[in-house]
């Protein structure tokens, strides 16, 4: 393989990659806030695709996502009120089962609202045809946009866990529920913005990558997988792994075409998912310590 | 109500001759058809209930086991030997009665399988995987468990999808009927209709009574044991991890027998029935029949499938299941059979209602 | 830009049309409106919908208005056997247009055939007419024409050395299929022969293989969204090469999707695509122009070669029906008799023999120009 070749492999790779490592993120503000795995989370990346499609016709571009992130942020925070909020503590198996139906009515409800077509943004800096050429490699700007965005998502929320008192009281919320509570930590009220947050990082995602990929009323379930799988192989909670796991399973994928029937492609990426579970559930970052405490 | 399990069975199959004759005497026979394939679909959901219900465990890849039988069967139906067949080896099997001739659509000859090793393999394939997924997998709870069983059904989806011998996106048809008995045979032909039915829920009478057995017995009480505390259970000597598996593989072969009776019924079978959103109806219908009660579940399916199969649903039949999921599960988590109004109550008004949160 | 959703509506007309004085005819159809082969079924149903209500306007068949049986199969084999019977036993339907899918159609003509209905189907396999069955039709063109049409051209041009993709759909695998049976016939190599999930969101990876591989063209057997993005994408990489799509791109749909990237893009479709750009005196003109105007003005979405095979089906089905009056056997007989039906995918010649009626003229290659398609003419 020549070079070009190789990181031509290398740039459809990481653009993957950092599709799932969004989604992945969004995973783990809700785990982490509530021990939740929403599987709702791929809806909300194809709701901000989709709406901001929508918006973008009677507004210009950078409205329509960003108003496009707002409505979807409303609607996670609105999943959240509706659905999990007053449920007070209720099992693992319980919650899995509702944000499948919640994923499943999104979904129904975009068919119903946009029906089966697929549609996406305008390329935000050149068109269709435009790329960048590196070092005999030829890139679409678009994915500058899309690696970009999810490098500012993750120092936006690097900042925010580190650096702001919110983020310090998501924190503590997310180590001791009632611990935080007690030190008057507004929980419930934290565990909405967490579904808020994760919605919105989902959305805007969504917007960004929907002149690539497309998005469609069906689009959310194969994301939400992906993201499933890079989430746990970077450990559940842990961003920096989501980001890392992301990058790398993106990559393996878009190497693996070259020499794999590309059919198969997922049955890879799962069964590396299912050989995690079994081997290694605190996924592939996390130290062994950590995940003596987790409990699987 | 506490009948015990034999006549709750009895109770089942008067209702079964009652609907059998009711149809027959308003001449609308034609129900049968989607009752029988309802049977079937409802074999998949107690063996579930048992999973979900009584081991406590979830399970996202159902309708892969179902897959795994239906697309056994149907291969091992569906390839034609009868070029072949001089070959000493396939002389043999012909001659012990794995190999059987039959007439195609078209009036010719076909040398197949018999479907009575369909069914052997389809089943002891689907258990074996079980059984090998099942033993690393078990040891998982809660989200892992379910994001395991969903990565499972989404690789046998893949596989069936790309692979071109079993018929790729378009599934595998022509699959002829399976003669259970002389003059009995699991097919869709309208003259054995009444047969088919019979035969079709005896065999989920049969279950129900063989599970209500089961679920009385030490083993049920041990896997009650589990799902209540799975650590005091430990305690007190139950081998948890051996019965989750045992639990799980049965769970397997009973949708795995449902796909290869289903797929002789219907005379095909296509990657539709792989999908993970079937996985989640079969989850749905136990949800709404109640975790932890086999004839809830039964219910569930019987109501629920049957109106689907039948189209009443239409374009929404994905997000009627969506809904009744998602409102059993906010409202009435112990199953609609089961729904507490004062629980609900509380709960509206903000107190915590302690009720319905064993599951 | 809600569109009114084609079922409930079609729902809501069912009851309404029983109540008319006429005993009606009633027709099944069987059509992946929703789930994995929607873009079939979703403007089949549509297509079906605007006939249906078109024809009773009219004063329908010998004044009995047509009714409309309409079943969503999600593309579901079993769900399309169980309602067949349920239309064939229960409702004792005329005949059955559709199923979409190629697979549902192998699973419901065995049903069709006992039951003496005569089933109209949509989808291209070839298998579903071949052997013969009485009863069973189909009005889409098979995959083996849009694959000859491309490869005579390829032959022309001196391409000798193809990449080959595909979707793991049931139209890739139908194109699949067919390209793996005739390319060695007209001299061409498969340098490359892969298949990609239908839900890939980039090919980047694929396309860069065909760079690789260093093909003289390429061709791809898939359906939106991925055709759109095998255009995009090889154009990004700089790959100049002609690239050739099936019939499934023949929808502005997916070549708004591919922007300019889509230009000069060849593909086979059947005229309805280039109506405007019809001769005058050709047969189809009237046919196809009808179909678009009527669809787009009460849709707002352009027409396809997809929801042509329904604007086919029912009005081969009227057509005999309007000839014979309403008799099974008279009809069956009628169908499989008729010749010269000018439709969107081109004129049907049935007989005995052959059941689909169609010729390999039912496609003419097009282009993309400026955004809108145009004959390649020669």
């Amino acid at each position: 393989m020549t070079l070009d070749l190789a990181l031509q492999y290398l740039v459809a790779g990481l653009t993957y990659g950092a599709i799932y490592a969004v989604v992945a993120i969004g995973f783990n503000i809700v785990y982490s806030a509530t021990g939740i795995i929403n599987f709702a989370q791929g809806e909300f990346v194809m709701l901000g695709g989709m709406l901001a499609v929508q918006l973008s016709r009677s507004m210009p571009l950078p409205a329509a996502v960003a108003l496009s992130v707002a409505i979807t942020a409303a609607v996670g925070a609105v999943v959240e009120v509706a659905f999990i909020r007053w449920l007070g503590k209720p099992t693992v198996l319980r919650m899995v089962v509702i944000t499948i139906g919640v994923s499943i009515l999104l979904r129904e409800g975009a068919l119903f609202l946009w029906g089966e077509g697929v549609r996406s943004l305008p390329y935000f800096t050149g068109d269709e045809v435009s790329s960048v050429g590196i070092l005999g490699a030829r890139i679409s700007p678009q994915v500058f946009w899309v690696l970009g965005t999810v490098a500012l998502i993750v120092a936006v929320l690097e900042w925010f866990y580190r650096r702001t008192l919110l983020g310090w009281e998501m924190q503590a919320c997310a180590a001791n529920k009632d611990a935080a509570a007690l030190c008057g930590v507004p929980v419930r009220r934290l565990v909405t913005l967490s579904f808020a947050m994760a919605a919105a990082i989902g959305a805007l995602a969504g917007a960004v990558v929907s002149p690539i990929t497309y998005t469609s009323y069906a689009a959310g379930g194969p994301l939400a997988i992906k993201g499933f799988t890079v989430a746990i192989l970077g450990g559940l909670g842990n961003s920096g792994g989501a980001v890392a796991a992301g990058l790398a399973l993106g990559v393996v994928e878009s190497f693996a075409v070259s020499v794999l029937p590309a059919a198969y492609k997922d049955v890879v990426t799962l069964s590396l998912l299912l050989a995690v579970l079994v081997v290694r559930p605190s996924g592939l970052f996390a130290s062994g310590e950590a995940a003596r405490l987790k409990e699987f | 109500m506490r009948l015990p399990a034999p006549a709750r069975v009895a109770l089942l199959a008067a209702a079964v001759v009652a609907v059998q004759l009711a149809t027959q005497a308003s001449g609308k026979g034609f129900y049968l058809t989607q009752l029988t394939m309802t049977a079937y679909y409802a074999l998949v959901v107690v063996g579930l209930s048992l999973l979900m219900g009584y081991a406590g465990q979830i399970s996202l890849g159902q309708a892969g086991f179902f897959a795994i039988g239906g697309y056994t069967a149907a291969f091992v139906s569906t390839v034609d030997l009868s070029a072949q067949a001089s070959l000493p080896a396939l002389a043999l099997l012909a001659r012990l009665g794995v190999l059987v001739a039959r007439p195609d659509l078209y009036g010719g000859q076909i040398l197949g399988v018999n479907p009575w090793a369909g069914l052997v393999l389809g089943v002891s394939l689907a258990s074996g995987v079980a059984f090998a997924v099942g033993v690393p997998v078990l040891r998982l709870r809660g989200h892992y468990l379910a994001m395991a069983t969903l990565a499972f059904g989404t690789i046998v989806s893949a596989v069936v999808v790309g692979t071109q011998r079993l018929g790729a996106a378009d599934g595998i048809s022509g699959v002829p009927p399976f003669p259970v008995l002389p003059g009995v045979r699991i097919g869709g032909g309208s003259a054995d209709r009444v047969v088919n039915y019979y035969l079709a829920w005896g065999l989920v009478a049969l279950s129900m009574l063989l599970l209500g057995n089961l679920v009385g017995s030490r083993t049920g009480r041990a896997l009650r044991a589990i799902h209540g505390a799975e650590d005091a259970a430990r305690a007190m000597g139950v081998d948890a991890a051996r019965l989750k598996v045992r639990v799980f593989v049965l769970a397997a072969a009973m949708a795995s027998a449902a796909g290869v009776l289903l797929t002789h019924y219907v005379g095909g079978i296509g990657p539709s029935e792989t999908s993970a959103m079937k996985s989640v109806r079969y989850v749905a219908m136990v949800a709404v029949g109640g975790m932890g009660s086999l004839w809830g579940a039964l219910s569930a399916a019987a109501v629920l499938e049957f109106l689907s199969l039948r189209g009443v649903f239409g374009a929404h039949d994905d997000a009627v299941f969506g809904g009744i999921l998602l409102l059993v599960m906010l409202f009435a988590p112990d199953g609609i059979l089961n729904f507490r109004a004062r629980g609900l109550l509380a709960r509206l008004r903000g107190r915590p209602a302690g009720s319905g949160e064993g599951a | 830009m809600t569109r009114p959703f084609p079922v409930a509506a079609l729902l809501a007309l069912v009851p309404a049309l029983a109540l008319a004085a006429p005993e009606p005819i009633k027709v099944g159809a069987l059509l992946a409106v929703t789930g994995p082969a929607s873009f079939l079924g979703a403007p089949e149903a549509r297509t079906l919908e605007m006939r249906v209500q078109e024809l009773n306007a009219r004063g329908g068949i010998g004044g009995r208005p047509i009714q409309l049986v309409l079943k969503d199969t999600g593309a579901s084999p079993e769900k399309a056997v169980s309602f067949a019977r349920q239309l064939i036993e229960e409702e004792k339907v005329f005949a059955i247009l559709g199923p979409s899918t190629s697979g549902e159609s192998m699973a419901v003509k065995g049903l069709c055939e006992e039951g003496k209905t005569l089933l109209l189907s949509m989808a291209a396999a070839e298998a579903i007419v071949n052997p013969v069955l009485p009863h069973v039709f189909k009005v889409a063109p098979r995959d083996s024409f849009a694959v000859e049409v491309i490869f005579q051209r390829m032959k022309k041009m001196g391409i000798t050395r193809i990449g080959f993709l595909s979707s793991n759909t049931g139209f890739g695998k139908g194109g699949k299929e067919q390209v793996e049976k005739l390319a060695a016939q007209y001299g061409i190599t498969l340098a490359v022969n892969d298949v990609y999930d239908k839900a890939a969101t980039d090919l980047t990876a694929e396309v860069t293989k065909l760079k690789a591989a260093n093909v003289q063209a390429i061709l791809n057997w898939s359906i939106e969204p991925a055709q759109s993005i095998v255009v995009k994408n090889a154009r990004q990489l700089g790959l100049t090469v002609p690239i050739f799509q099936s019939h499934g791109f023949a929808n502005l749909q997916y070549v708004k999707a591919a922007g300019s990237a889509a230009e000069g893009v060849i593909f086979p479709a059947s005229r309805i695509v280039v109506s405007g750009e019809l001769a005058a005196g050709n047969p189809q003109k009237p046919v196809v122009e009808a179909y678009r105007k009527g669809y787009e003005a009460r849709y707002g979405e352009e027409v396809s070669t997809f929801g042509g095979h329904a604007w086919d089906a029912f009005g081969i089905l009227v057509a005999a029906l309007e000839q014979v009056g309403p008799d099974r056997a008279k009809v069956r007989a009628a169908v499989e008799n008729m010749k010269g039906y000018v439709g969107t995918a081109g004129v049907f010649n049935f007989s005995p023999t052959d059941h689909n009626g169609l010729d390999i003229g039912a496609f003419e290659l097009c282009t993309v120009k400026n955004g809108r398609f145009a004959p390649l003419g020669n």
